[in-house]
């Protein structure tokens, strides 16, 4: 298989520019109540019901860590390959803001929890490894509603102290599809570990997207720019395009990109300044004297460990090597562990290869029309292999089994019943097949000299024409063989 | 007959358990007491008539069961109390009521205790004099021609334990705010190791100093009091994980053989002779009652002032940052959300407050932190390390509590370097997070109290209490004040 190269290089005057991208990701940890506080942490509830005295900051209240919260961060840090720290603290970030009720967020500055780790991303011209400098915990602030009121400013804390995981990768990434898959894989890590959920639309996965260009073959990284909290794939990308192009055009003109920290203005798709290095907050981390130090021993780790769930990387090797599947195949069937736990029903009850055809092909192709889920899909794994067993042992042919397939999204009813009410059974009965050959071949005489003199196309033709005759449902293989036979 | 105000808690609670004394007549003393003491001005609230009510329902649900049954206790006004409103003496605060109780004032009503009234403090505890506070000076019932601070910054507490308001109280202490005002009253104030008892509901100063104790008429009254307040609480993530011994039942006068140091570096330039005398009268009680004496050295001492007004400050910075507007307490309006910060912070601060606000925040900006914040945390280390090295040669330390005994009203106003250096003797204890007491040791020339300090191991506060009580019964200390308020 010939591989492609990697060439996302931006054209300049200068020559070609090489886009560097590192990312912050902040992920919500699956978690019911919140990182120091038990409050419940549940999406789309009535603003303020979900607040307790912790987050909102009431005088003389303490942060308690949430135990589940750190196994969580410990299982996403051994998911990403990554060195968890035995010792790690917490400390505060200081900064001013409505919907900061302790104006300060409780984070993790010079120890994290987890330190560096690996994701490998499967790319069209190979894998392409991106380096984690780490992963710490922090509380997510509250959320300023600016729309409610021509006068005031409104402030939901239910998201207040939530538990969020930011995970910080090495500036590794170099286009914008090497940051969605990096983004995708992500998400199918802690989506398979069930420590984040992994939605976007409500904000459990956001990133701040690091932004540098320079000269391809170039040794020092140029100046780069942050893009704060941009909360979809798509929008990542838009934004990565539009301010490596913003960067190349301000070095051609001879100018200096300053290092700032910008939004994503997802309408008018560009990015602009929110505010300069000179006007950065000065956040005077210090140890938060509310909590001790977090040990953790590495016997906890070691039986966190023993719990984890295979993870995408080694499903992906053990379809490989089990199912012989492609690597393509394997890492499309693994992005999503719905799936693969579906695929994996229907291989083992049926045929490794087709199950994978009829998934990715079929299957995909109707989820997507509906606008579903492989959790919500209309066909079940348990019929789509009775389906394929049907293909197996010649009871219909792989063009019926279209038509089979359409009836179970009808109804997901069983195969067999619906080949049988329909009267879709495939005639393998060579006497009934000879004879539907015998008179297609007469009533086409001029055809078959033509044939014998060498016009070997006209095969396709005479099996159209036994197929059309017994109404699709003769055995393909046996209209060959008899047809080939009789030609002779 | 003396007035019921005059018994100690200790007292009190045994007559009201033998039933010679209801909880309504114990009651209605202190409040009698405290209404006719309004010029001390220890209170910042009064909740006399639920006190008084109060009462009537403990005398109806008579539980002798319980430590402090029926004892008025009003409490400083850092504690939250459900209900009541707490301002930590800030304007900041003025009329705010939180819906939740403090653990430790929950434990003192769990145990029988009828709250009277919240006292007065410096501002969020920030002062060694009570003149920080936005509801005024509280007075000390000690005088001479003028009125004197009662010590801060839990100064409403003091002087409302010295002049019979209340029958003990809780204070807190960050760098000596229970030890120094004990001090100035000649009353008994125990600051217990840190994390031994909760600081939830507590508003916080410094969080890695601040811990509540109690203060109390004498030394038996204190291993009460604490036996009560002291306790894990898993809503607290310093608070330790140990057991609370029954001080008041272990305390014992019998010191015999116990191991006292003084420590040199504490006998500082300029100390009055009459402070050096009393610490020399500890000393040779002490000796009489069997203690060996040893002299020991703390020798980064001096450097623990300079440390605490870094660290302290530091911790407060980011305390304060809650009280901004938005949520709750005094709010100043604004054209945005900048200026209705800064017009609030600058209404609702006092000077005190602010200028440790800029201390800390400056201590902690990058380009200083190193230098300021770091070292200080360095610094602290050595200090904590003095007395571990200290505590393998003796048990207790015994040192004065204060340099000097009550000072005259506004005469530190401009000078906060020498208002600090009040804390010299009290601030090293608290960056070593250690149990201390200080109890009084007599008078000076000006017929002005002056306490004696133990300092005792980590999470050892029953020593201390029994080095201390052994001493008490020996100097005989008794107030002498006259009613001159009233």
């Amino acid at each position: 298989m010939s591989e492609k190269q990697f060439d996302y290089y931006l054209k300049g005057e200068k020559g070609d520019y090489e886009v560097v991208i590192g990312l912050e990701v902040h992920a919500q940890v699956l978690s019911k109540a919140k990182l120091f506080s038990a409050s419940a942490t549940q999406f789309g509830a009535e603003p303020n019901s979900q607040v307790s005295l912790v987050d909102a900051a009431m005088p003389g209240m303490l942060p308690v860590i949430n135990k589940f919260c750190i196994e969580q961060a410990v299982k996403t840090g051994l998911g990403l390959n990554a060195k968890i720290n035995t010792f790690s603290k917490f400390d505060r970030k200081n900064y001013f803001y409505a919907d900061l009720p302790q104006g300060y967020q409780i984070s993790q500055f010079k120890h994290p929890i987890v330190g560096e780790g690996k994701v490998i991303l499967d790319m069209p011209y190979g894998t392409k490894e991106v380096g984690i400098e780490r992963l710490h915990l922090e509380q997510d602030a509250g959320k300023s509603m600016h729309d409610q009121d021509p006068n005031h400013s409104f402030v939901d804390l239910n998201r207040s102290g939530i538990a969020l995981m930011e995970i910080v990768s090495k500036p590794d990434l170099r286009s914008p599809s090497e940051v969605g898959e990096y983004i995708k894989k992500l998400r199918s890590i802690m989506r398979y570990l069930n420590t984040c959920d992994g939605n976007m639309e409500q904000g459990s996965l956001r990133a701040d997207v690091n932004v540098s260009v320079r000269l391809k073959n170039s040794k020092n990284f140029g100046t780069r720019c942050e893009i704060k909290n941009v909360n979809s794939i798509k929008f990542m990308q838009q934004a990565i395009e539009y301010e490596a192009r913003r960067q190349i055009n301000l070095i051609e003109d001879g100018k200096e990109v300053d290092q700032e920290t910008r939004l994503f203005d997802t309408k008018k798709q560009e990015t602009r300044s929110m505010r300069s290095k000179e006007d950065a907050h000065d956040y005077r981390y210090f140890p938060d004297p509310d909590l001790l130090p977090l040990e953790i021993d590495e016997k906890y780790i070691e039986d966190l460990k023993k719990t984890l769930p295979e993870l995408p990387d080694q499903k992906k090797q053990r379809l490989i090597s089990d199912f012989k599947l492609t690597s393509y195949e394997a890492s499309v069937i693994i992005s999503d562990q719905a799936v693969s736990e579906y695929y994996e029903k229907v291989a083992k009850n049926s045929d490794y290869k087709l199950a994978a055809t009829w998934l990715m092909g079929d299957l995909f192709a109707t989820l997507n029309k509906e606008a579903k889920d492989i959790t919500e899909s209309p066909v079940s794994a348990e019929n789509l292999a009775k389906m394929i067993n049907l293909i197996k042992d010649g009871t219909i042919s792989g063009k019926i089994a279209k038509t089979v397939f359409e009836e179970m999204v009808k109804s997901d009813g069983d195969p067999l019943k619906i080949v049988e009410d329909k009267g879709l059974k495939q005639t393998s009965d060579p006497k009934e097949i000879e004879n539907i050959v015998d008179k297609i071949l007469a009533s086409n005489q001029d055809k078959v000299e033509q044939y014998k003199s060498g016009k070997d196309k006209l095969f396709g033709f005479f099996v159209g024409q036994v197929m059309k005759e017994m109404k699709g449902k003769g055995n393909p293989q046996m209209i060959n063989d008899i047809l080939k036979n009789k030609l002779k | 007959m003396s007035e019921i105000y005059q018994l100690s808690l200790f007292e009190l609670v045994n007559k009201i358990k033998s039933k010679e004394i209801s909880c309504e007549e114990a009651t209605k003393s202190y409040v009698e007491r405290s209404s006719k003491s309004k010029k001390l001005n220890c209170y910042v609230e009064e909740t006399f008539d639920i006190a008084l009510k109060k009462a009537k329902d403990l005398d109806q649900s008579f539980n002798p069961d319980k430590k402090l049954f029926g004892a008025p206790i009003a409490v400083k006004d850092l504690f939250c109390t459900n209900g009541v409103q707490t301002t930590a003496s800030s304007k900041m605060l003025k009329g705010f009521k939180p819906q939740y109780e403090s653990t430790v004032t929950e434990k003192l009503w769990n145990e029988g205790a009828n709250l009277l009234g919240k006292l007065n403090c410096d501002e969020y505890a920030m002062g060694s004099s009570n003149e920080t506070s936005y509801f005024g000076n509280v007075i000390n019932p000690y005088r001479n021609d003028e009125d004197l601070v009662p010590g801060g910054s839990s100064g409403g507490c003091s002087s409302s334990v010295a002049a019979n308001l209340t029958s003990a109280t809780v204070g807190t202490d960050t760098g000596g705010s229970i030890r120094q005002p004990a001090s100035f009253t000649g009353i008994v104030g125990l600051k217990p190791t840190y994390g031994r008892c909760s600081r939830w509901g507590i508003v916080a100063f410094a969080s890695s100093l601040d811990q509540a104790g109690p203060m109390t008429k004498d030394v038996k009254d204190s291993a009460l009091m604490m036996e009560v307040i002291a306790g894990h609480d898993e809503k607290d993530s310093t608070s330790a994980k140990k057991n609370v011994e029954p001080f008041s039942s272990k305390l014992t006068k019998d010191i015999k053989g116990l191991k006292i140091g003084i420590p040199k570096e504490y006998k500082v330039d300029g100390m009055p002779k009459e402070i050096l005398d009393l610490w020399d009268k500890g000393i040779e009680i002490s000796k009489s009652l069997g203690c060996e004496i040893k002299e020991i050295s703390l020798p980064h001492t001096k450097y623990a002032l300079p440390a605490y007004y870094i660290i302290a400050p530091a911790e407060a910075s980011s305390n304060l940052a809650r009280y901004d507007g938005v949520k709750y307490g005094f709010r100043a309006e604004g054209k945005d959300l900048i200026e209705m910060y800064e017009n609030t912070r600058a209404q609702g601060f006092g000077d005190e407050v602010k200028r440790r606000i800029l201390i800390g925040t400056y201590v902690l900006s990058s380009g200083y932190y190193d230098a300021y914040y770091l070292k200080a945390l360095k610094v602290r280390r050595l200090i904590k390390n003095d007395f571990d090295e200290a505590f393998k040669e003796v048990d207790t330390i015994l040192t004065p509590t204060t340099p000097s005994s009550a000072f005259a009203i506004g005469k530190n106003d401009d000078d906060p370097i020498s208002m600090y250096l009040n804390d010299v003797f009290t601030v090293p204890v608290n960056l070593a997070g250690l149990p201390a007491i200080s109890f009084p040791a007599g008078y000076d020339q000006k017929n002005l109290p002056l306490g004696l300090q133990l300092i005792g191991k980590s999470f050892d506060e029953q020593t201390i209490l029994n080095n201390a009580y052994a001493i008490e019964q020996n100097i005989n200390f008794k107030p002498n004040y006259k009613d001159w308020w009233i």
